[in-house]
């Protein structure tokens, strides 16, 4: 084992990429701005920096750990540095603290008062570009930039979609869509991953919540609120809670004591997609349809497929995405009420997904609202509801049963994991602790594994992060590959690390992973036939079932 | 609006492969036909090189030698480097300024003809102040000089049509 000294503390190391992350391991917190962990070195803001023993000064975040290397973290010159660092970016930063929408959870903001930035003694002079609020997910306001280039990595790295980039050079420098494109001119899927990494305020989450008051405050409406899988392990986080544990029945009670009507559980419809989904599927390996059958749910990667691989839509799934086929059978039930229809999602393109025109039947939309995890915990804060502290409460009949492998659909491989459980017919706790063994569970960008079913192998992927989607539907199509069943999700982890959950390292990613089986475990169904309420479902969709819970997108062709 | 000639585009990318990491070379045939990068050209090297717009156009505003204006007929580089400089090289880029009716905010004339760079040095300094218009050297200059190169060129124009 190789060992360093910061700060004075022998810090052992293996194979840490740099300084920065054998500091991190050793819980000493050096600042960054620029760095993330997931995206590529860029070494641009030097907050990071550190002295070794002969004084030199030099970025954690791009220094190679050596056995016997000895560094300071916090020096005299180091904070004088850290200052003026800071004091020059706030100089090009539009600061206005107390409306801006990343107030309190701002790096910038956070390290100006850590340092004690007090005096900014250079004139404020920002980038005069208008905001870029085109897209339906997220908005843009270059005056907050700082250019650390985070977004850039995270688009082009992670996402391989490169919808933003440097532009210029010097102190003209900004971040571009190109042109004079709009976000929404680019091949953007609103996965809301770059909001999700910047530091300041320069991309954020779009902010609806008051679209959400103005409906509960308003008499004449019913406010019927869907609350998906993954929101129940980020939201705690916001309230002090540990990451891997599900707060569902908070999550009730909270939304019922801010006004809502009724309140629900989009794991149920999950457990729908499930029967629908392998159906599909069944019928697919059964009519020796194209494979592999690609899932549906995840509204960046349909985007994604209808900008860079249209041809591949015939082959995705036409289930609607269980946000989609709650709010059609919302519609149906409450035909008496003037229903407002919302999902809370840990998702911003759901945003997007809400407002598409396949998504409007009978005339009306199917979800009128889409809100994030972070938009109902900055309403529950609002209100000053003490959410750590709240009872748990059921959702609303006759919708309330959920089984577990609706519940893990918020992480990578769950709902595969989901669609194997039912496929072969795995109730038992047995059953379903050999299910996790396939290779189906864990955090990994793509996971391969086969399952056998009957006298059948099937083979299956699960890739989470569009990049990796790219990679392996270039193996695929290559023909190196071959699949039966692939499931995608476009946010790195699935939707417990989205583009509207709070913002989350890995091991925060870990513990949400966690979270999500430990709410399968508490669930007495563990498999989605086993949803008794489907039979009331089905018979409320009297005949329309296929017609309202399946989505036709252009590419899919006709049938 | 300069009409971009996709053909030309396309045999220029045929002749790099559609080679992204020799986009830059690209761009110097286009500008080079051109003189300066049109948008739509430039969208369309991305789709064919399989680059993004974003990062292409980082490339193209990154380096001071690519424009994304259009030009006019006559490029006029007014020379301020230190030798015309002090020679006054400020009242002759005025008088060209007003004989051309730009400002310097202007990247070309309404009319199509002029654009007017301001350039660092021209590498003639024993003849300062000077100006290039479309790389032929203009030497010793002084206003008068200027707004008569200017109306000699109006002229020339108008006897072409």
């Amino acid at each position: 084992m190789k060992h360093m000294v910061i700060d004075g503390i022998s810090c052992e190391f293996e194979n840490e990429r740099n300084v920065l992350e054998v500091a991190r391991k050793h819980h000493i917190d050096i600042p960054n701005l620029c760095y993330c962990e997931s995206l590529s070195i860029y070494g641009g803001c030097r907050l990071c920096v550190v002295e070794n023993e002969r004084g030199a000064v030099e970025a954690a975040c791009s220094m190679q750990p050596k056995d016997g290397l000895v560094i300071k973290t916090n020096t005299a010159r180091l904070r004088k540095h850290r200052q003026m660092i800071l004091e020059l970016l706030l100089a090009g930063h539009r600061a206005e603290c107390t409306t801006c929408e990343k107030s309190g959870k701002c790096k910038l903001q956070t390290y100006a008062r850590r340092y004690n930035v007090t005096n900014i003694r250079f004139a404020n002079e920002y980038c005069k570009l208008p905001i870029d609020d085109s897209s339906p997910a997220i908005v843009r306001d270059p005056s907050k930039c700082i250019l650390c280039g985070k977004c850039v990595r995270m688009c082009s790295e992670v996402q391989n979609i490169h919808a933003v980039d440097f532009a210029e050079r010097g102190i003209e420098t900004y971040i571009s869509c190109g042109f004079d494109n709009k976000l929404a001119d680019t091949k953007c899927v609103g996965c809301g991953q770059c909001a999700a990494v910047c530091p300041t305020g320069a991309i954020v989450v779009k902010n609806e919540v008051s679209k959400l008051w103005t409906a509960i405050y308003d008499s004449t409406k019913k406010v019927a609120v869907q609350v998906a899988p993954a929101v129940r392990v980020g939201i705690g986080e916001e309230f002090g809670l540990p990451a891997s544990q599900p707060v569902m029945g908070k999550i009730v009670t909270a939304l019922k004591m801010l006004g809502a009507d009724y309140v629900f559980d989009t794991s149920l419809t999950a457990d729908l997609t499930i029967m629908e989904e392998s159906a599909e599927f069944m019928n697919k390996l059964k009519t020796g349809a194209k494979l592999p059958m690609f899932t549906s749910c995840c509204p960046g990667w349909i985007k994604h497929v209808e900008n860079m691989h249209p041809h591949l839509m015939p082959q995705v799934s036409t289930c609607g995405s269980p946000m989609e086929m709650f709010g059609a059978i919302l519609r149906q039930h409450y035909t008496d009420d003037e229903l407002y229809s919302v999902a809370i999602m840990p998702c911003t393109a759901k945003k997007a997904e809400a407002a598409r025109p396949e998504l409007v039947k009978d005339g009306e939309r199917l979800i009128d609202l889409v809100l994030t995890t972070q938009e109902l915990a900055k309403m529950i804060k609002e209100a000053g509801i003490d959410f750590a502290d709240l009872p748990d409460t059921e959702p609303d009949d006759p919708f309330a049963e959920y089984t577990g492998a609706g519940v893990i659909f918020g992480v990578t491989g769950g709902v595969t994991e989901a669609v194997i459980r039912h496929v072969l017919g795995t109730v038992t706790t047995e059953q379903i602790a050999s299910v996790a063994e396939c290779g189906v569970r864990g955090l990994e960008g793509i996971k391969a594994f086969e399952v056998k079913a009957g006298d059948l192998t099937l083979k299956i992927a699960v890739a989470s992060g569009l990049g990796n989607a790219d990679k392996l539907i270039e193996k695929i199509e290559s023909g190196e590959e071959f699949f039966h069943f692939v499931e995608i999700m476009a946010c790195p982890g699935g939707c417990i690390g989205g583009g509207g959950q709070p913002e989350a390292c890995f091991e925060q990613k870990q513990l949400r992973n966690q979270g999500m089986f430990i709410a399968d475990e508490d669930c007495t169904l563990r498999s989605s036939e086993q949803n008794t309420a489907l039979d009331g479902v089905y018979n409320l969709l009297r005949g329309r079932a296929h017609e309202l819970l399946h989505v036709h997108y252009p590419d899919h062709g006709h049938e | 609006m300069v009409k971009v000639d996709f053909g030309f585009i396309d045999s220029v990318l045929q002749k790099y492969d559609c080679d992204k990491t020799r986009v830059i070379a690209i761009m110097q045939e286009i500008q080079n036909e051109y003189k300066f990068l049109p948008k739509d050209a430039l969208k369309y090297v991305a789709e064919k090189v399989d680059e993004s717009e974003a990062e292409l156009y980082g490339v193209a505003t990154f380096y001071e030698n690519f424009s994304m204006n259009e030009k006019g007929k006559y490029i006029i580089k007014v020379c301020n480097g230190t030798a015309c400089h002090v020679r006054k090289s400020d009242d002759v880029q005025e008088a060209i300024y007003a004989a051309t009716g730009l400002t310097p905010e202007d990247h070309i004339s309404s009319d199509g003809l002029f654009t007017i760079e301001r350039v660092a040095c021209l590498g003639a300094c024993s003849l300062a102040p000077v100006c290039t218009v479309n790389g032929v050297v203009h030497a010793s200059m002084t206003p008068e000089k200027a707004h008569a190169l200017i109306q000699e060129l109006r002229e020339a124009e108008s006897h072409e049509d």
